[in-house]
C-alpha cells in the first residue's frame, strides 16, 4: 500500500518556487537581447509572417542592463534553469509522480473537453477529478513541454555552428530564434492563465506553498 | 567534469553578486569562465558550417558593415601584414603576396552578437597556411589579430586599436581566413580591405576587419569589444 502523498510534495514546491525568479529573469534577459535586434528573420529577408516584426520590449521588461550584460546573465542562469527542470523531471520519472500529473490523450482527453465545457458555460457542473482535471493536466505538460522548446532553439542559437544537427530541427538559426521568441510568448500566455485560475482557486494557491492535503 | 566546491559556491552566488554593468566580473564572470570551457568542449575542428547556397546570399547593401571608428579607415602607403610573436620566422606579407598563398572560399552564415545572420562569400588564405608559414610554436595557445582601425570604447577615454584574442584551435579552423575578397569580387574598405579576418565559427565582433598584424601569443588577451563586457570566446 502506498503512503499518502500530499498534493504538492516538497519537491514539487521547490522546483515550482525555483523557477519562478529563474524563469522570470531568463525572459527579461532574453528581451534585453532582443531588443539589440527586435526583428526576425536574415538581413535582408525579414520574415513576414512573424507577427511581433520590429516590436522592441520596453525596458521594464528587461533585465541585464546592455546587451553583453544580458547575455551573460542569460547564458548564466540558463545552467540553473535547467539543472532545476532536471531535479524536477528526473523527481517526477523516479517516483512515479507524473501518472498524475502528465497529460495522457487516452485517459485526459474526454476530461479535458468537459472542463473546457464547464469554463465556458456549456456544462452545469465541473467532471470528476482527481489531482488534477484533464485540461489542467494539458497545460501543465504544454507547459513543460514548451520549456524543454526553449532550452532547445536555445541551444540552436547559441551553437548554430557546432550544434547544427539542433539548429536543423528548427530549419537553421534564423527559424530557432523566430521559435525561441515564440516559445517565450507561449509560456508568458501559460503563466497569465496559470495566475487567474489559480487565484480563482484559492485552495490550489495554498498548497503550493503548504503541500496541501494527503491523500 | 568534476563539480568543485567553487562550482556550487559560483552558482550559488550567481543570484546575488550580479552587476551587469561588469560581465566580466563577480559571478557574471564566474559564469562566463564555465561557459567558455563549456564552448571549447564543444568546438570540433574539423566541424565545418555547412555552405549556403548562392540564392541565400545576403543582398548588398543589406550586410551591415560596422566599424567603430567615426569613418572608414583608410590603409596606410605600403601596407604589410606583419606576422610575429612566439614564432620561428616573424613575416612581413604584402597583398600579392598573401594572393599567392594557396586561396580558399567559402559560402557560410554570418552570425552577429546582436542577434542578426546574414550570409556571402568570402576568400583568402587560411590563418592556418600563416601559421605554418611562419613556424608558429605550439605553445603559442592564442592569437592576437589587430587592426589598424581606430575607435573610442569610452567617451571620455583613449582611442585604442580595434584588435581581438583568439583560441589558437578556432584562429586554426578550416574556415578561418585572412579575406582578400568577397562574393567573387576584391573586397571594399568597407568590407575590410585590404585584408580582414573572417570566420565560419565566430561571432562578427571577433573577426577584426582592416588587419594589419598577427600575434601568437602564450597568453590570452582580450579585444575591442571584450574589454568593454563582451564575451571573449563568442564561438558559434
Amino acid at each position: 500500500m502506498k503512503s499518502p502523498r500530499p498534493e504538492q510534495p516538497l519537491a514539487v514546491r521547490i522546483t515550482h518556487w525555483a523557477n519562478v525568479p529563474l524563469l522570470a529573469v531568463m525572459a527579461a534577459s532574453g528581451l534585453q537581447i532582443l531588443a539589440a535586434f527586435p526583428e526576425m528573420g536574415p538581413k535582408g529577408a525579414p520574415a513576414r509572417w512573424y507577427p511581433f516584426q520590429d516590436w522592441t520590449p520596453p525596458s521594464w521588461m528587461r533585465a541585464g542592463g546592455w546587451l553583453a550584460g544580458a547575455r551573460h546573465l542569460h547564458f548564466g542562469l540558463a545552467w540553473l534553469f535547467v539543472a532545476n527542470a532536471l531535479v524536477y523531471v528526473v523527481w517526477m520519472a523516479v517516483t512515479g509522480e507524473w501518472r498524475r500529473r502528465a497529460f495522457q490523450p487516452g485517459r485526459d482527453s474526454r476530461n479535458a473537453l468537459q472542463t473546457l465545457a464547464w469554463y465556458l458555460r456549456l456544462r452545469k457542473s465541473p467532471p470528476e477529478q482527481e489531482l488534477y482535471n484533464g485540461l489542467q493536466r494539458l497545460a501543465y505538460t504544454i507547459a513543460i513541454v514548451l520549456g524543454a522548446v526553449e532550452v532547445l532553439s536555445g541551444l540552436a542559437l547559441y551553437k548554430p555552428v557546432q550544434l547544427s544537427l539542433v539548429a536543423a530541427l528548427f530549419g537553421g538559426y534564423d527559424g530557432a530564434r523566430a521559435v525561441h521568441l515564440l516559445g517565450l510568448v507561449a509560456l508568458v500566455a501559460f503563466t497569465v492563465g496559470h495566475l487567474v485560475l489559480v487565484l480563482l482557486h484559492p485552495r490550489a494557491l495554498a498548497s503550493i506553498f503548504t503541500g496541501g492535503r494527503r491523500s | 567534469m568534476t563539480v568543485s566546491r567553487r562550482t556550487v559556491l559560483g552558482f550559488a552566488l550567481l543570484p546575488l553578486a550580479c552587476d551587469s554593468g561588469k560581465p566580466h566580473k563577480g559571478a557574471l564572470g564566474f559564469a562566463e569562465r564555465l561557459n567558455d570551457r563549456v564552448q571549447r568542449g564543444l568546438f570540433r575542428s574539423g566541424k565545418l558550417a555547412p555552405e549556403e547556397p548562392a540564392s541565400a546570399v545576403t543582398s548588398a547593401g543589406e550586410f551591415p558593415l560596422y566599424k567603430v571608428g567615426d569613418a572608414y579607415p583608410d590603409a596606410p602607403e605600403r601596407w604589410r601584414l606583419r606576422v610575429h610573436g612566439l614564432v620561428a620566422k616573424p613575416l612581413e606579407l604584402s597583398l600579392a603576396e598573401l594572393k599567392r598563398l594557396p586561396p580558399t572560399q567559402f559560402r557560410v552564415r554570418h552570425h552577429c552578437v546582436e542577434g542578426w545572420s546574414a550570409v556571402a562569400s568570402w576568400h583568402g588564405v587560411r590563418v592556418a597556411e600563416i601559421a605554418r608559414l611562419c613556424g608558429a610554436d605550439p605553445r603559442a595557445r592564442f592569437v592576437e589579430f589587430r587592426s589598424f582601425e581606430r575607435g573610442q570604447p569610452a567617451e571620455d577615454g583613449p582611442e585604442v586599436r580595434y584588435y581581438s584574442s583568439w583560441d589558437r584551435e578556432s584562429a586554426e579552423h578550416p574556415q578561418t581566413i585572412l579575406a582578400y575578397g568577397r562574393n567573387g569580387d576584391a573586397m571594399t574598405i568597407e568590407e575590410g580591405a585590404p585584408l580582414r579576418l573572417y570566420s565560419a565559427v565566430k561571432l562578427g565582433y571577433k573577426m577584426v576587419k582592416w588587419v594589419d598584424e598577427v600575434v601568437f601569443q602564450p597568453v590570452r588577451t582580450g579585444g575591442y569589444w571584450e574589454d568593454l563586457g563582451y564575451e571573449w570566446f563568442a564561438g558559434v
